[in-house]
Order: structure tokens, then C-alpha cells, then sequence
């Protein structure tokens, strides 16, 4: 056996979030996540998953970065830098998923971006690409006038369920408890110190709070208190693979666009006079078809894994194989799921080579669970 | 501290050795290789009849989060095979010296066990390779 998944933090010092101490103090297993120490898990990450699908789990996400930006032309800035519109963010507090794009098309990061206010939006990008993003974001505000501030000071928690709305907002007084709890699904808002956001990674309801990071482990302690359990990396990854969520680095890169990567949605085309980076070539991509990204379901039993190769008869027999991009075990539906870019084909069953053999997997449109169900016929 | 049974002998690649009466071994993977591999979801074992040399990749254990080969520690044919993993792969969590062992091999060698770990080289081994 080889025991040997990740580099297990111990020895080598990584970077700590503010709640570092907690992890270790409730017994959490350490592992490095680009550069971060962070927790896999407090014992059972299927436990942790299952948490969080029927009650309310949390996870300390203050690995990711916030970006504050500011200036009179922000938003036409970044109409010009994200591959979605921000345009179509006139409600204050109104959040969007978009990718970053390089002008080859290809997805320099995703992230969510916050509309504060005329001359004040707010960018969350992930841990492993905050180094690239922030240079990319500074070589590009420079003419618009932007001021790109990274917000190192604050921490963040996800917490994540059915009872995670009632169970944070149980921490507020009463005024700033009803204001939180009045945001509509993909809003936030800033509560004293506070900004709450009713968004996610897991397909449950729930917020996203960041805070002060001196705060950060009251908070975390006032959530145990209300029943919120702690959940790690582990249980992110399975409960964000079931709701079709994709990762960065596994689903999406710099050598893939949005279209191959099940994130057209995403892509804003319209206005045609938008001058987004990556727009040329994403018109031409956009032409030529190519491949997709597609949802799996595993026929028989064994588990899918990321760089597996999928076979589409008839499209691919000469040799170009798709690949999985994202696979696991999915708690809920108690069968292997994942994410594959393949040749776009009319055939609904494919074969995934499992240690030199073949298994069938159905294609199947992503997610796979939302709000605690299965969507899909297993 | 994971656990390490002294009547038990173990392999660099962390599955566990049980001699039991009449020269039978059974095997499955250490607590260290449970813990580290995190909770399992599919376990599959070698048939029954099959022969099997010393190091040969003869069973899979996987978690949610990565697959692992399990090699055979000693020669020999194997006699039985735990089916109840297929449907309770946690039982390699809950007790992986017990109701979690992987298979049984009559031992071609009649049952040498001298190439084997000790439970104390054992621990050893696992205290030098978290350094």
C-alpha cells in the first residue's frame, strides 16, 4: 500500500489561516493546499459531508483571497477583465460567477464578484492562483484608474445547510440577524463588521461571512455553540463535485476555455461591442465545437478519478481520448461521480479505463445533488 | 498514535500479517494506512484460487479521495476473501484488524515469516518515515 496522498503539513511550515489553532485544537488532519496548511478533515469527511447536506457544516475558507476595487471607472474595467458582465449587476450587494480570462481563451481563475456600489466592487479568487491573479488584475487597472487592495486583514467562513441561514444569524442581534437573513440568494451585505454573502460551494443554502480576521475564531467558536460542525477540505471537494461545481486546476486552466470547461453560462457574449479579454478567441472556439465537459455517473461499482481516460465510441476510437477532470465518491447518491472533458457526441454511455480496464459511465447533466437531492436517475 | 497489535507481523507498504492455525495467514492494511488513507468507499480483493508471489499487487483499497494497491506480503494461493467489505468498506476503518482483513494465502514458504516487520521494527519504520 502506498500511503502517500498528500504531503502531510508537520514538519514543513505552510501558510496559516487565523483559525489554524482551532483546526489543530479540534483534531483536524493537516494537509498542504497551495502553499496553505489547511484541514482535510475532523475524523470522517463522509460525516462532514453529510453534515453539512442535512444540517449545517463550516469551513475556513480564509485561504481565498478579497479583492477590494475602487475607482470612479471600476465597472467598465471590469466589463473589459471578466468574461461575464458585470452590467448585469445593478442591485447593490448583487453577486456574479465569472472566469478570468487570458486573451488565448484560456481561464486564468473563476471567482465571484460583489457590486458595492458605483466606484466599490469586491472580487473572492482562489488560494493557489491569488500570486497571478492580483498581478493580472494590477496590469490591467492601471489604465482604468483602479485601486486594487487585497484584503489581508480579513478572515472567512462558509457555513454551509439547510439550518446554516438560521444558525449564524442566531449570533447577531436582533436588527442585523433580520437583515441577513432577508438576503436573497446570491446577495450580500456588510453587518458591522461584517460582509455576509448567501452564496457557496456545496449546493446547500447558506452564507459566506468575512470578517476581521482577529474576529475570526469568536466567530467559529460562537458557530460550535450553535450546533455548526466543522468540515474540511475533503468534504468541500465532494459536496462541490456533487452540486457540478467545478475546480480550479482540475476542471478548468490556462490551457482550457469556459466552453470546454461547462462554463459558457458564464461567458457573456451579448453586447456584441464588449470587449472582454479572451472575447476573439472564444468567437472562434465557439465555432469550431471541439469538446465538452460533461457530467458521469459510474455504472459499476470502483470510484473515478481525475486523468482517468474516457473512451466515446465512434468519435474517439482513433485515439483521442477524453479525460476524467474531477472524480470521487459521492456520499449522498452512494456512487462514483465526475466531471469529464470529452469529444462532443450524440452517445449518452462512454467507457472509463480504470487500471487498464474498462468500466461504463452515463453522462449525466451536472449537479448531481442540490439542497440535500439527488437530481439525477441512479 | 495509530495502533499496532504486537502478535502481528507487517511490510514496508503497510499491510499486516496474521499466522493463523495450520499455517494460514490472513492480511489486511494497518491502522497507520487506514487513518492516513481516510474514510474507505471500495474495496476489492483477489478471487479465491488465485496464486499469488510476494509483492504483487493483488487487492485495491480506495477512499474518497485516492485509490491504493495493497501487494501480497508472501507467495501463496489465496483461500479466502473478506466479502463483506464489498458492502461495508468502513469496516477497514472501524477495525482494520479484524472485521477489515482483505484475504487469506495458504503460504507457498510454509509460512516464513522472518522477511516480515515486528510490531517494535514496525513502529520504528513509522516514526523514521515521519521525520
Amino acid at each position: 500500500m502506498l500511503v502517500s496522498l498528500y504531503s502531510f503539513a508537520g514538519v514543513a511550515m505552510g501558510l496559516k489561516t487565523p483559525l489554524y489553532d482551532l483546526h489543530v485544537e479540534q483534531g483536524a488532519k493537516i494537509v498542504d493546499f497551495g502553499g496553505w496548511d489547511m484541514p482535510l478533515h475532523y475524523g470522517s469527511q463522509i460525516e462532514e459531508h453529510h453534515w453539512v447536506r442535512r444540517d449545517a457544516g463550516m469551513f475556513d475558507v480564509s485561504h481565498m483571497a478579497v479583492v477590494d476595487l475602487a475607482g470612479a471607472r471600476v465597472r467598465e474595467f471590469l466589463r473589459h477583465l471578466l468574461a461575464n458582465d458585470v452590467a448585469r449587476l445593478t442591485a447593490a450587494g448583487k453577486a456574479l460567477y465569472t472566469c478570468m480570462l487570458l486573451p488565448s481563451g484560456g481561464v486564468i481563475d473563476d471567482l465571484i464578484v460583489y457590486f458595492l456600489s458605483e466606484i466599490s466592487f469586491r472580487l473572492v479568487v482562489n488560494a493557489g492562483t491569488r500570486g497571478k491573479d492580483l498581478l493580472w488584475i494590477r496590469k490591467h487597472a492601471a489604465e482604468f484608474k483602479v485601486t486594487v487592495t487585497e484584503r489581508q486583514d480579513l478572515a472567512m467562513i462558509a457555513v454551509q445547510g439547510p439550518n446554516a441561514r438560521q444558525r449564524t444569524a442566531a449570533l447577531l442581534p436582533p436588527a442585523q440577524s433580520a437583515a441577513v437573513l432577508g438576503l436573497k440568494p446570491f446577495f450580500g451585505a456588510p453587518v458591522d463588521s461584517w460582509f455576509v454573502a448567501r452564496t457557496g460551494y456545496t449546493g446547500e443554502d447558506g452564507f459566506e461571512v468575512m470578517m476581521p480576521a482577529t474576529e475570526a475564531a469568536q466567530v467559529w467558536r460562537g458557530l460550535l455553540g450553535q450546533g455548526v460542525k466543522p468540515a474540511g477540505l475533503g468534504a468541500r471537494d465532494t459536496l462541490r463535485l456533487e452540486a457540478g461545481m467545478n475546480l480550479y486546476g482540475n476542471d478548468m486552466d490556462e490551457n482550457h476555455h469556459p466552453l470546454e470547461s461547462g462554463l459558457a453560462w458564464t461567458v457573456a457574449f451579448d453586447p456584441g461591442e464588449r470587449d472582454f479579454l479572451g472575447r476573439k478567441a472564444l468567437e472562434s472556439a465557439r465555432r469550431e465545437g471541439g469538446r465538452e465537459l460533461v457530467g458521469l455517473l459510474l455504472e459499476e461499482r470502483g470510484v473515478l478519478r481525475s486523468h482517468q481516460k474516457v473512451l466515446v465510441d465512434g468519435v474517439n476510437a482513433s485515439g483521442a481520448a477524453g479525460e476524467v477532470t474531477s472524480g470521487t465518491f459521492s456520499p449522498t447518491l452512494n456512487r462514483s461521480i465526475g466531471l469529464a472533458r470529452i469529444p462532443k457526441s450524440p452517445n449518452t454511455i462512454v467507457q472509463v479505463d480504470i487500471r487498464g480496464k474498462l468500466h461504463a459511465a452515463r453522462i449525466v447533466k451536472p449537479p448531481f445533488v442540490r439542497h440535500g437531492k439527488s437530481l439525477i436517475d441512479t | 498514535m495509530s495502533n499496532i497489535p504486537n502478535d502481528l507481523r507487517y511490510t514496508k507498504s503497510h499491510e499486516w500479517v496474521r499466522q493463523e492455525q495450520g499455517g494460514a495467514l490472513e492480511i489486511g492494511i494497518t491502522d497507520h494506512a487506514q487513518s492516513a488513507l481516510g474514510d474507505l468507499v471500495f474495496v476489492e480483493v483477489p478471487d479465491v484460487g488465485r496464486s499469488l508471489r510476494a509483492g504483487d499487487a493483488c487487492a485495491v483499497v480506495e477512499s474518497v479521495k485516492a485509490a491504493s494497491d495493497v501487494y501480497a506480503p508472501l507467495a501463496g494461493k489465496v483461500t479466502a476473501n473478506n466479502t463483506a467489505l464489498a458492502a461495508q468498506p468502513e469496516l477497514l476503518n472501524t477495525d482494520p484488524y479484524g472485521a477489515g482483513w482483505l484475504f487469506r494465502l495458504q503460504s507457498d514458504a510454509g509460512a516464513d515469516l522472518s522477511p516480515l516487520m515486528t510490531a517494535g521494527a514496525y513502529a520504528n519504520f513509522l516514526a523514521d518515515e515521519s521525520k
